[in-house]
């Protein structure tokens, strides 16, 4: 591989990287906060990538007043759900909840496909996103530079939030015991809402950013990111949201260099990340950050 | 609770009514649809039943004095849900035929379950050859891939002068591997070099590392033979990364969302096809693109993969009407002597299951598919 081959290589992993862990960050903090891995989230970034469409395509909105407002719209479903789904289980055995974010899931896909159809329907690209960047040898295009900022962004609110706020306090007390978190005075069921609309947000940004780079979208197009987001906070450390953020550019970087590395086996990268997750489930269950937790889903 | 009897007698009186009704009118003839509704190829499936809806309109769902009913099922362009509805077809609707699936991947899957029952099944576009080979009760109403993919690495040597290509093929698709391997023998026995063989997988949306190698290798020409969505996306990577090389694809990318999808990025792009609404010169194929035109818009491009399902539907029902019966195994034999039968996409003969078509070459330009040559076989 020539250096020119690698710098371009190393810019399309981080691009995807990049987009890996805006997903992965979501995954992770509801999961660090309630222990429920969220298997809607991966269709919540598909509902989002679908309100940013219609907002432009339909209502005309300039770019960024649709995303922004399709940020906000997302939330509003991440809430609702939480309300609708989760909340009547939240006593119930956590494979409950898990079941039912599943069912969710299936609901969110199914209900795309009845309502806007399954073929896919081209994206809009602002022309900040889609023009491309020569940098030296390498050729990037806009999007894959606004991620890696807009992710580290923001993760280092999310920190603050989390850390610095009084609702931050509240979150990581629910993390540690809603029963004693309730006797503080704490309205518990607010708090998680709050936490379903920033992981909700997040993923909404997560699928306007992947459409924005790959501008097709699809009732089913959350799967696949949603699958490799999973991988990247598991191999992160799940719930630690640093953890997501490395273990997405890792996922990212490895797809990428495999597939430079052994051409003829570039049909199966989705096959060696999944491979990677059975090995770290393996070998080293919490991660690369995580630590060891008592229970488990 | 004397009501309630006497209520009971009437549902029964009603009822039994009906049922006389219902065995004075001749019994419906059912042929069964194996459609991609939803999933990777939903734009087949939903443009199949599109052609099947419009040239019903023109030649009467009717039969042998019955009439034909339609039973449609969503395979999910999934491989074992085709089979799973090829079942149900034929168990549950007693189907005299099935038509669909687009993809010949699925109708690998779903041919043998057919072949076991002894249904016909007629797939609109399943190019692959080994779909209908070695197999009485399969059949295609297109070209094979073989002969597409020929005549394809045949115009890339020669025509376009190219010397070197890349194949970007997607793994998960019999139909898409088969179409590279035919491509790169062909093209290395005319002299020329494939120079990169990459794969992607359906649902795929990243092509960054593939499109690398090939910019790396510099080939002259790309050889992108996946379906619609995988290949925009590959295609407006392939520009971004700053790839000027032609891109060539085959029949799978036919579709309103290639273009849509690829946009400008898309311009140029060359491909093999069955069929072009210019090509249209019977009256059946008139009337057809008129009644396409008065639905879906004047602007609106008659798509292809509607033509060749409302093919299958006039080969099926003219294959009943000779047949003269509504056995499946009479059918599947009818629609094997199928010879000059008049069709939306011209006239169709089949041989070994396979029609005889010739092939239409296209390109992008303006955002629509140009006309530009027909190849006889």
């Amino acid at each position: 591989m020539s250096l020119e081959t690698f710098i371009q290589q190393l810019a399309n992993g981080i691009s995807l990287g990049s987009l890996y862990a805006l997903i992965a960050i979501g995954y992770t903090m509801v999961y660090g906060i309630l222990r429920l891995i969220n298997f809607a989230h991966s269709d919540i970034f598909m509902v989002g990538a679908y309100f940013a469409f219609f907002l432009i395509a339909v209502f005309k909105l300039p770019w960024l007043v649709s995303a922004i407002l399709a940020i906000v719209l997302t939330a509003c479903v991440g809430m609702t759900i939480d309300r609708i789904a989760y909340r009547p289980v939240r006593n119930a055995p956590r494979i409950s909840a898990l079941i039912t974010a599943v069912g969710v899931s299936f609901f969110l896909e199914n209900l795309g496909l009845v309502t806007v159809g399954a073929r896919p329907k081209p994206f809009q690209r602002p022309d900040l996103m889609a023009r491309v960047i020569r940098i030296g040898p390498a050729a990037i295009s806009g999007v894959s530079i606004w991620v890696p900022i807009l992710s580290i962004g923001l993760v280092a609110i999310l920190l603050y939030v989390i850390y610095r706020t009084k609702l931050g306090m509240a979150m990581r007390s629910v993390a540690t015991d809603i029963d004693t978190t309730r006797l503080m005075g704490v309205n518990v069921d607010t708090v998680i809402s709050y936490t379903f609309a920033i992981g909700s947000a997040l993923a909404a940004a997560g699928g306007i950013m992947w459409a924005c780079k790959y501008p097709q979208i699809n009732p089913l197009m959350g799967i696949y990111p949603g699958w490799k987001a999973f991988t990247a906070a598991v191999i992160g450390g799940i719930g630690n949201i640093t953890g997501a953020m490395i273990g997405g550019f890792v996922i990212g970087l490895i797809e990428i260099m495999a597939v430079a590395a052994f051409p003829a086996l570039s049909g199966y990268r989705d096959g060696m990340i999944f491979g990677l997750l059975l090995v770290f489930l393996l070998v080293r269950p919490t991660g690369i950050l995580g630590e060891t937790l008592k229970e488990k889903v | 609770m004397r009501r309630l009897l006497l209520g009971i007698v009437v549902a029964i009186i009603l009822i039994s009514l009906g049922a006389v009704v219902q065995s004075a009118a001749p019994e419906p003839i059912v042929i069964g649809c194996n459609l991609e509704m939803t999933g990777q190829v939903a734009a087949y499936g939903q443009a199949a039943w599109e052609g099947i809806n419009i040239v019903s309109q023109i030649v009467k769902p009717e039969v042998l004095g019955r009439p034909v009913e339609f039973s449609v099922l969503d395979n999910k362009s999934d491989k074992i849900d085709t089979a799973n509805a090829s079942s149900r077809l034929i168990e549950r609707d007693k189907v005299v035929a099935i038509i669909g699936p687009m993809i010949s991947g699925s109708m690998l899957a779903a041919g043998e379950v057919c072949e076991k029952k002894e249904v016909p099944i007629i797939g609109p576009t399943t190019t692959n050859p080994l779909t209908t080979q070695g197999k009485k009760y399969v059949f295609r109403a297109c070209f094979i891939d073989p002969f597409q993919a020929t005549i394809a690495a045949t115009y890339c040597y020669r025509d376009l002068n190219a010397k070197t290509a890349a194949i970007l093929s997607d793994i998960s698709n019999d139909y898409c591997v088969a179409l590279g391997n035919f491509f790169q023998q062909e093209f290395e026995r005319l002299g020329g070099k494939v120079v990169s063989l990459t794969y992607c997988k359906a649902g795929d949306q990243d092509y960054s590392a593939q499109l690398t190698d090939i910019k790396t290798k510099n080939p002259d020409i790309i050889y992108i033979p996946n379906y619609y969505t995988e290949a925009a996306l590959a295609v407006v990577q392939a520009r971004d990364l700053g790839l000027k090389q032609p891109v060539f694809g085959a029949d799978g990318i036919a579709t309103e969302e290639f273009l849509a999808i690829g946009g400008k990025a898309v311009e140029g792009v060359m491909h093999t096809t069955f069929w072009h609404e210019k090509a249209a010169e019977s009256e059946l194929s008139k009337k057809y693109v008129e009644l396409y035109r008065a639905k879906y818009g004047a602007d609106d491009e008659v798509n292809v993969f509607g033509a060749l399902a409302a093919d299958c539907y006039l080969i099926v029902l003219d294959a009943i009407k000779r047949a003269g019966s509504t056995d499946p195994k009479k059918v599947a034999e009818a629609i094997e002597a199928t010879k000059d039968l008049p069709v939306v996409t011209g006239s169709v003969t089949i041989e070994n299951g396979d029609a005889i078509k010739p092939v239409v070459f296209r390109e992008v330009k303006n955002g629509k598919w140009d006309y530009k040559t027909m190849v006889y076989p």
